[in-house]
């Protein structure tokens, strides 16, 4: 079975630092790409010739905290073969003030190829792109992007909602403003023919009604009125209580998601969240663990997501 | 290879240069003729001896030596990134005559002792290097400088640049004390509760990029606090590197019911846009980028997005607030130009945009982005040159003029040759700027500061 | 412990180099100038300015210094570990301007204790402070005049004016004092 390495090449890029660097077909190829490593993957299909990374080394760099989405890459990686180090950066040199383009350096001298970054300062991976010679695979950016979240959300979305993306009406409920996950969906969906509409307390989507193809909804019945799937991003506490946005108890009053709310979008739309999820803030237990949720296999999807990117990175440099 | 910078202490030069178009702000002319300066002084066609350096200065333009009154010299404490030296020679090679220093040093030029060293350092400088004082002890908005001291050993204006005065209390107490001393308290407009945490002018730039959003009344509310208390005290206000129409317009009011208040932009505030965080690099006057015109829907350029020489502070402005101030220099409604030229070394930025010390060099680029926008037709030749000599020169006392028996003090530029900005072609210790590897109009030739040829670039007058 | 290089040998001339001229400036020439150091450092930082001086105006001003263990209010915070020097010859300080030379400036207790010490020798027209570093943290009202560098710090950070007289090298150092 070589489906895999047979698959669509028509994405050659050095760095994936946000999904605003991808075409349309592009798009549509990694997530082909995806469904079918993850269908291989679910089965065991894997075999040696899915392992395209042997002698690649990937080197995880987090300077935010992160399970999911490392614990994601680093499967991905030892999925296709390629060596794995991590970046700690509490046990590292980082701790006493060293440059984040002195530590890429010197993962690159170590042999590193790819770095996956992960940064609280929007723009880190594009600055690491132009000062080494590193592949750089942007795992978040401070508020700015973290496209291969909106990948697999891209591909947990064209699953439920039987193939194409085109004309289908999304709903993103929460912090869009300072949030990486709904900035890179934007773009994917966007991009793959959605209309996305956005809930949330003003402060937070303030300046997005501006974005091509993006509606900005005046409270949640608006915003789930249509709605074929609905996605809530996760409450940064830190935020609550400046921002114009008082209490976690308003929040949840106004744009918290439970089944009766539900009920407002199209029937049996599903839910999307990127996790970890605050339960009864951002949407109730019930929710989550039910039916709609499609949390689950977003987890799963992530892989095979990041199962497809990776090997581009690396073939764009061996040619 | 002879230096192309001179001293202040140097001799006074003797040179002819025939055919140059004069452009005198001072005494509104504009006309192609021979100009000569003898020991140092202009002198009449007639008195020109035989045998000094005839120059041909067709095609080069003259005008008065160009004043700066904002620069970050760095000296003392940050003299890896700039000296005192190496600050003037960037000056002479930007045509500027008189490159005023700000106070925040480390220490800070809060003590007089310490002007007097900026001015002894000075002494041999390839400009007149004029020191901004503190205005506050430490320049930390708490209790004003001994500010009649200041002024004895050599300030010419107080300010707390980096930072706007924290009260309106000791804004209008500052105001009152360097009132009667008959210079300008230099503010920088900035109100820290609304600019702090953030990173580039609020718009949809901003809210593409996940960059925390500067919004324009962080300038405005203290441009109209000060404003009003230069309005009740009589004080000398000169607001610094305003960024947005709505500031300007409260200037512009301001100055119509005879407030004292003056103001300056910078090169940068006048050319460059948010979008250049994002990596688009046309000037505000020329057309629009993708990234610009469409900042949701076109890819950012990867090679040049977030890059830290495009954070300052103010940040780069919208494009329409760009071109608002544009057209205030282009009316006189702005005083003058000044760089805010901040140098910086690698290591404060080439980091990620967050960390990112503000500002960037501006000496040797003023001039070019202003022909720029002369080239493009949106400022006319005379205001430019106004606003980079007569006009910040009066602000601080200095007289500026290409009339017979003044002291020669001139620029003489090539308005039609480009050069490129590289390390190489910067008399900056630092290169801190998003136009690096640019070409630019406008070559300078040469810089004459009292009477003494402080740059010379082939002209030979340098041994 | 890691410790950062926050001047190097020739920021530290430079900011002496300085220094010396501002106190000159400040003092309207050098009549009447002394200089006092403090133990251990301050001692060839006061006659390092002296030379500069000497260098630049032609004009030897007298140097004293100070040991100032005996003098801390707080000494039963450091009895364990007392180094006591024998304090030299002050020169007359009565209607002079002392220049106290120190190398890092941080609680001003020191400071305090210095200026009590002077007192005891005589009684001078003036005392001004000169310091290479001014951390901050001050429990005092005390404020240096003359001033090498202004260095932010947190309270587990240690500052260390190294001289090559005293150290081996001229460098000042910055370092965390308890392990993370």
């Amino acid at each position: 079975m070589t489906a895999v390495a047979a698959g669509p090449r028509t994405w050659k890029r050095r760095h994936l630092l946000d999904v605003d660097q991808l075409t349309r077909p592009e798009l549509e190829a990694i997530l082909d790409e995806a469904a079918e490593l993850r269908k291989q993957r679910a089965n065991a299909e894997l075999d040696e010739a899915a392992r395209r990374l042997r002698g690649h080394t990937v080197g995880l760099a987090f300077y935010e905290p992160s399970t999911r989405t490392r614990v994601s890459f680093e499967l991905a990686a030892r999925e296709l073969g390629a060596t794995v180090v991590h970046l700690s950066v509490a046990g590292s040199s980082v701790v006493k003030g060293e440059s984040l383009i002195d530590s890429m350096l010197t993962l690159e001298r170590a042999g590193v190829h790819t770095v996956v970054l992960r940064h609280a300062a929007a723009g880190a991976p594009y600055l690491v792109a132009r000062a080494t010679g590193l592949r750089v695979l942007n795992a978040g950016d401070g508020a700015h992007a973290h496209p291969t979240q909106a990948l697999l959300d891209a591909l947990t979305l064209r699953e439920a909602l039987g193939g194409s993306l085109e004309g289908r009406t999304i709903a993103i409920v929460g912090d869009v403003a300072h949030s990486r996950v709904a900035r890179s969906n934007l773009h994917a969906l966007t991009r793959l023919g959605a209309r996305v509409v956005l809930g949330g307390p003003p402060s937070w989507v303030v300046g997005f009604h501006a974005w091509p193809g993006v509606r900005v909804a005046a409270g949640l019945q608006d915003a789930l009125h249509d709605a074929e799937a609905v996605m809530t991003l996760r409450v940064q506490l830190e935020r609550i209580g400046g921002d114009g946005v008082g209490s976690l108890r308003e929040y949840t009053r106004r744009w918290g998601l439970d089944e009766e709310r539900m009920s407002w979008a199209r029937p049996g739309a599903p839910i999307l969240h990127p996790g970890p999820t605050n339960e009864g803030i951002e949407l109730t237990a019930e929710l989550a663990a039910g039916e709609r949720s499609l949390i689950g296999r977003q987890v799963s999807n992530g892989v095979a997501v990041r199962m497809a990117v990776l090997p581009h990175l690396a073939a764009e440099v061996d040619r | 290879m002879t230096s192309r910078f001179g001293a202040l202490t140097d001799a006074p030069a003797s040179f002819l240069l025939a055919g140059v178009r004069a452009v005198d702000p001072a005494a509104g002319s504009d006309t192609v003729r021979d100009l000569a300066v003898v020991d140092g002084r202009i002198v009449n066609g007639a008195g020109v001896p035989e045998g000094i350096p005839r120059l041909d200065g067709h095609g080069l333009v003259v005008a008065p030596g160009f004043c700066d009154l904002h620069a970050h010299l760095r000296e003392p404490g940050m003299e890896g990134a700039e000296t005192i030296a190496s600050g003037s020679r960037a000056a002479a090679h930007g045509g500027f005559t008189t490159v005023c220093a700000m106070p925040n040093t480390d220490p800070p030029l809060d003590e007089a002792a310490r002007v007097a060293w900026i001015v002894s350092l000075a002494r041999d400088a390839s400009a007149r290097v004029r020191v901004v004082a503190a205005v506050t002890h430490g320049r930390v908005g708490e209790a004003l400088t001994d500010v009649g001291e200041l002024t004895a050993n050599g300030a010419v204006a107080f300010s707390d640049d980096g930072a706007a005065i924290p009260t309106a209390r000791l804004a209008r107490s500052a105001l009152l004390g360097i009132g009667p001393l008959g210079v300008p308290l230099i503010e920088h407009a900035e109100d820290p509760t609304l600019a702090s945490g953030t990173l580039m002018r609020s718009g949809p730039v901003a809210t593409r990029l996940g960059l925390a959003g500067w919004p324009p009344s962080a300038e405005l509310v203290i441009v109209e606090r000060d404003i009003a208390l230069a309005e009740e005290t009589g004080g000398r206000l000169h607001l610094t590197h305003l960024s947005t129409a709505a500031a300007l317009d409260a200037v512009r009011r301001a100055k119509d019911r005879g407030v004292r208040v003056t103001c300056d932009v910078t090169p940068h505030h006048l050319a460059m846009s948010d979008a250049w965080v994002a990596g688009d690099r046309a000037f505000s006057w020329e057309a629009q980028s993708d990234v610009a015109s469409d900042p949701f829907g076109q890819p950012v350029d990867a090679q040049v997005a977030f890059d830290g020489a495009c954070r300052v502070n103010p940040p780069l402005p919208a494009r329409e607030d760009a071109l608002a101030v544009l057209r205030g220099l282009a009316d006189g409604s702005i005083d003058a130009i000044a760089t805010d030229h901040a140098p910086h070394p690698p290591e404060r930025t080439l980091v990620e945009f967050a960390e990112a010390a503000p500002g960037m060099i501006g000496l040797e680029t003023a001039l070019s982005i202003g022909l720029a926008a002369v080239d493009a037709g949106c400022l006319s030749l005379a205001a430019l040159l106004t606003a980079l000599s007569t006009g910040p020169a009066a602000l601080i006392g200095e007289e500026r003029g290409l009339g017979p028996g003044t002291s020669a003090d001139m620029v003489v530029f090539d308005p039609s040759g480009r050069w490129r900005v590289d390390r190489d072609t910067l008399a900056s210790r630092s290169a801190n700027t998003p136009l690096l590897g640019r070409g630019l109009p406008g070559v300078v030739r040469l810089t004459v500061a009292d009477g003494r040829v402080m740059f010379d670039e082939g002209l030979g007058l340098l041994v | 412990m890691s410790a950062r290089q926050i001047m190097r040998a020739d920021e530290l001339r430079r900011a002496l180099v300085r220094i010396a001229h501002e106190i000159v400036e400040r003092n309207g020439g050098t009549d009447g100038l002394v200089m006092v150091g403090v133990h251990s450092r301050g001692v060839p930082l006061a006659q390092r300015l002296a030379a500069l001086i000497h260098e630049h105006e032609g004009v030897e001003v007298p140097v004293g210094s100070l040991d100032i263990t005996y003098y801390r209010d707080d000494l039963t915070k450091i009895a364990h570990a007392p180094i006591v020097k024998r304090t030299e010859a002050m020169p007359e300080l009565t209607d002079k301007t002392v220049v106290l030379v120190d190398d890092v400036l941080f609680t001003g207790r020191t400071v305090r204790a210095a200026l009590d010490a002077i007192t005891d020798h005589g009684r001078p027209t003036a005392v001004r402070l000169a310091v290479i570093v001014d951390r901050g943290h001050r429990e005092l009202p005390i404020r240096p005049d003359h001033v090498g560098k202004n260095l932010p710090t947190s309270l587990d950070e240690n500052v260390q004016v190294r001289l090559s007289e005293t150290d081996g090298v001229d460098e000042v150092l910055i370092a965390r004092s308890s392990a993370r």
